[in-house]
């Protein structure tokens, strides 16, 4: 049953390998073609273990259920698309090591080095995502935080154009993630002091049991939740979003902001709905207040950046908010929804992303929204597909934004959590204005002669963007499918 | 009656550089769709108040979502009007598309998907249909108006999307509401008789709030006084035949919905909010006549009179009685009528002199006297004058309210003063009088603008002078309608005359 971890890892290890051993030469499309095919078997491998359910796995520390299962499969499905993007290698720096502008660099990029140890980095991140949303004991989920993490801190300094930025980028995300894994372990420590036990069906039994002091509960549990609302960049723990987003590249920002996003949601729904679960008279009101806030804020900045990746930055914090209301909800429809729902967002992100690395000019990504002006009309098709995905983030019906929407905001009214599905719609409706302000921008405005244009995509990235439309599409008009699979497969053993 | 429809967008998508060949086949997919639906029509039975042609398939059964369709009389006019509309925008606007932002193939392609989506969000009887139509609607129309509109084309689409989503996620927020209602009262559903049926278990509050929630996004739509203010933008900046689609044909989709949603979903709220919204139509009514009288901008004009019209069709719907109902759903036939009839002879009128001041044109009378003619019996059916088909609804809404509420049909009177103001004033101006200059050498309409406006003033003069065929058709429903609220109609009290 961990058989799909396992490849993963294996296949990263084979990658740091060919990276040692092999030619440079053939190294690119060895590690392209070595990362698909672990990820394809990995998937092959999860397909297996469907019903094959246990909670003893690995000594007690990782259990394997319906939801786990999904949002395996979810990760899985998202990577294979997202790596896809790497290939378009010559994003990335040609010497990372070196200061940028230094002559080391120049002689590296003369040379036209490519580099290729982003495969190996992205797999054992995979590795870390697949680990986190399994993981049923508190020491289990550290590790796979960190596995997630160490492989991102690296790859968003790897850009290969705007390097400072890139590399302030990394610094930054690896300090502030640093400081909530210090907090999460704090959190862990009083878990600990509190129920005498690290694993999530200890914790829960010491919570019905209730003869331990709550405070240290309470203390355990908002400590925990700081280094997990990190990860999945809830405000006030958002900071960090814009700038790795912005800075890191493009390729890299898409892994990060689906795949991520999936892994940690996943992780919190699990130790919310399986560990924390009898006290949730106390922690409700505090992720609600997040959420709120979350959603609302959001959607506010997002109005005023002037910046493509640090627009979708911000709107990933609004669904962050959105997809909080799915958890805080704690029932079955909300476990449903939010699988769902982080499915098609995941896959949306990394379309829009992977159509944000075609837009160049000369120096590389044109990221500035005001020389998207009249994309509509220079390349009508790239602008219809940007267009649509924005309208799937925006919950336009037909597209799968939609039906998530509907689903975790319903989930949330059911729990009779009033005041998220208002909030919810009019942050909503906030946000719907700056995706719209884009489709106005490109179809709209007349283009500036800038050298601003869209490179014809290699064969990659059209089947990333193409299966990325496709799969919004059909989860927005024929989603029944897709979510009964998910109602009839999605519980977690206790 | 929805796939022909399908496929012909589909057939519009194939050829690309032949425009000829584009418009001809837009034009054909329309008029076969228009012919289909009256023969389709021709079957209904008027006397049967239950939904009829009803399809349904199973959407998405988890959330108990069916792909169901289904209409009622009122339902069925709306839809003749939509599809009988539709083949004289495209004549009517047969160069409109050119010079557009997006291309002539573009411009057809939007009007039909438009089209199919107005034939079902008229025909769903799945609120959750009706709700993905409604919101899918918005695509389309905003890409008409911002790419072949004229002057601040692009802020008017923006701000007309933004007033539409934001009611639109209202609305959303409040069918979520119903939905978990209704999964907690037995089965979740969206089926419209199944909701209606649920107002027995929500307490009065709850149904205050859902209500409104439709309700704000109907009045948005409508557009009712004080939601109103993106219309005159949009109508302004859209081309003439934007604007016929916009005023004439989605604006009905809120009063539309008022109907099918407010009253039958919600009686009791309906009742309670009654006396605010006759209220707001009266305003709408005054406010929007005076703003019309003092409009310089032609298009302007008659958005603003529309305003003042979607007053009294609110009122009709609000009164609650067999009279007014089926006035007030006649009344969205003949609106979509008369303002076609307007905004055509008003494009061309735009179109020939290259401006849309009213001030700028004068003595059309005897450059043009086709085109004026035209323009002058728009006109006249929009100011309700006898003999032309809005008289009749305007009169059944009026003689409908004052049976229950006297002093509010006694006040939307005035509104019909005022409209005979903003009517023959720019009439007067753009039609009498000198000839200003610069106007001399305008051609008067061609055939294929005569072929286009003659059957709409057909219309006009036939439904005033016989509007039995339809009335047939709308009462019956709309007397099931008044029925379901509890409303008995009050016998009248003063006969003198009424």
């Amino acid at each position: 049953m961990l058989a799909p971890i396992l490849v993963v890892l294996a296949g990263a290890v084979a990658g740091v390998l060919i990276e040692a051993f092999a030619p440079r030469k053939s190294r690119a499309s060895s590690q392209l073609a070595l990362s698909l095919f672990t990820l394809v078997i990995a998937l092959a491998a999860l397909v297996r273990t469907r019903g094959t359910y246990s909670s003893k796995a690995a000594m007690n520390t990782v259990t394997f259920d319906g939801a786990g299962y999904l949002l395996q499969m979810a990760i899985l499905i998202i990577a294979i698309i997202a790596i896809l993007l790497l290939a378009d290698s010559d994003k990335f720096a040609a010497a990372p090591t070196a200061a940028p502008g230094s002559d080391e660099e120049r002689e590296a990029q003369a040379a036209n080095i490519r580099v290729t140890e982003v495969y190996p980095l992205t797999l054992f991140a995979i590795g870390g995502a697949l680990l986190f949303t399994v993981a049923t004991d508190l020491i289990t989920l550290f590790v796979a935080l960190e596995v997630l993490s160490l492989p991102l801190y690296l790859m968003a300094g790897l850009a290969r154009r705007r390097r400072l930025a890139s590399q302030e980028a990394a610094l930054k995300y690896f300090l502030l993630g640093a400081f909530s894994s210090a907090f999460f372990l704090f959190g862990v420590a009083y878990l600990y002091g509190y129920s005498n036990s690290i694993t999530y069906s200890g914790i829960a039994a010491a919570i019905t049991g209730g003869t331990a002091n709550d405070v240290f509960l309470l203390i355990g549990i908002s400590f925990v939740s700081v280094g997990l609302l990190f990860k999945v960049s809830a405000v006030p723990f958002h900071s960090w979003a814009p700038d790795v987003y912005q800075g890191s590249p493009t390729a890299v920002t898409a892994f990060m902001a689906a795949a991520t996003k999936v892994a940690a949601f996943g992780a919190m729904l699990r130790i919310f709905y399986v560990a924390f679960a009898g006290d949730v008279w106390q922690w409700r009101p505090m992720l609600t207040a997040i959420a709120l806030i979350t959603m609302v804020f959001g959607s506010l900045v997002a109005i005023s950046q002037r910046d493509v990746k640090r627009m979708l930055a911000y709107s990933s914090i609004a669904h962050a908010g959105f997809l909080l209301s799915g958890i805080i909800a704690l029932n079955k429809s909300g476990l449903d929804a939010t699988i769902f729902y982080l499915f098609a967002y995941g896959i949306a992100t990394v379309g829009a992303f992977a159509i944000v690395s075609l837009i160049n000019d000369a120096s590389g990504e044109v990221t500035d929204l005001n020389r998207w002006a009249g994309l509509g009309k220079r390349s009508p098709w790239i602008a219809i597909a940007f267009s649509f995905l924005l309208l799937a983030f925006a919950g336009i019906p037909l597209t799968s934004g939609f039906v998530g929407k509907f689903s975790i905001f319903s989930a949330a009214y059911e729990s009779g959590n009033t005041a998220i599905l208002i909030t919810g719609v009019l942050s909503s409706a906030i946000a719907a204005f700056f995706y719209i302000r884009v489709v106005v921008l490109m179809f709209f405005k007349d283009p500036v002669e800038d050298g601003t244009s869209v490179v014809i995509p290699s064969i990659y990235t059209r089947i990333t963007i193409l299966v990325s439309l496709v799969i919004t599409l059909i989860l927005g008009v024929f989603p029944a499918p897709v979510l009964d699979y998910i109602s009839q497969t999605a519980f977690f053993l206790r | 009656m929805l796939l022909p429809l399908l496929g012909a967008a589909l057939i519009a998508l194939i050829p690309s550089a032949q425009e000829r060949l584009v418009k001809q086949v837009a034009l054909g997919t329309t008029l076969v769709v228009a012919v289909a639906t009256l023969v389709k029509a021709m079957s209904f039975d008027a006397e049967n108040t239950e939904l009829q042609f009803r399809q349904s398939y199973s959407w998405i059964p988890s959330f108990g979502i069916n792909w169901a369709l289904g209409v009622d009389g009122i339902a069925l006019v709306l839809i003749l009007m939509s599809v009988i509309l539709a083949p004289l925008v495209i004549l009517g606007g047969w160069n409109e598309s050119e010079g557009g932002r997006f291309g002539v193939k573009t411009f057809y392609i939007l009007i039909l998907v438009l089209e199919t989506m107005v034939i079902g969000v008229f025909a769903a009887t799945d609120l959750f249909l009706f709700y993905v139509f409604f919101e899918a609607m918005l695509v389309p129309i905003y890409f008409l108006i911002g790419g072949y509109g004229s002057g601040e084309r692009a802020a008017a689409a923006v701000k007309f999307l933004l007033y539409s989503l934001f009611g639109g996620l209202l609305m959303l927020a409040s069918i979520i509401g119903l939905f978990v209602i209704s999964g907690q009262n037995g089965e979740v559903t969206f089926d419209i008789t199944k909701l209606s049926e649920l107002h027995t278990v929500m307490s009065s509050t709850t149904q205050n709030i859902l209500f409104l929630g439709f309700f704000i996004a109907f009045a948005i739509k409508a557009p009712l006084w004080p939601f109103h203010t993106w219309l005159p933008d949009a109508a302004k900046s859209g081309s003439a035949g934007t604007s016929i689609l916009l005023l004439g044909i989605l604006d009905k989709v809120g009063t539309y919905g008022m109907i099918r949603f407010c009253l039958s979903i919600f009686p009791d709220a309906s009742k309670t909010f009654t006396p605010v919204i006759i209220v707001l139509s009266l305003i709408s009514i005054l406010y929007g006549a005076f703003l019309a009288i003092g409009a310089k901008d032609i298009k302007r004009l008659i958005a603003y009179t529309s305003i003042s019209h979607f007053g009294f069709i609110t009122l009709g719907i609000f009164a609650m009685t067999t009279q007014s109902q089926s006035g007030a759903t006649l009344y969205m036939f003949n609106h979509g009528f008369s303002t076609a009839a307007l905004f055509l002879v008003a494009g061309w009128m735009i179109i020939r002199r290259g401006s849309s001041t009213i001030s700028d044109f004068g003595g059309l009378q005897r450059i043009t006297p086709i085109m004026a003619w035209s323009f002058f019996i728009a006109g006249l059916s929009g100011l309700a004058l006898p003999g032309l088909s809005s008289f009749v609804s305007e009169f059944l809404v009026l003689v409908g309210t004052y049976t229950r509420y006297p002093l509010a049909a006694i006040i939307a009177t005035f509104g019909i003063v005022l409209a005979a103001l903003y009517i023959l004033i720019p009439v007067q101006r753009a039609l009498h009088g000198e000839t200003t200059p610069g106007n001399e050498n305008l051609k008067d309409l061609n055939l294929r603008e005569k072929v286009t406006i003659a059957p709409v003033i057909a219309i006009i003069i036939f439904l005033g002078f016989y509007p039995s065929p339809l009335l047939k058709v709308i009462n019956p429903a709309a007397a099931h309608i008044v029925q379901q609220q509890g409303y008995s109609d009050p016998a009248p009290t003063m006969n003198g005359g009424k």
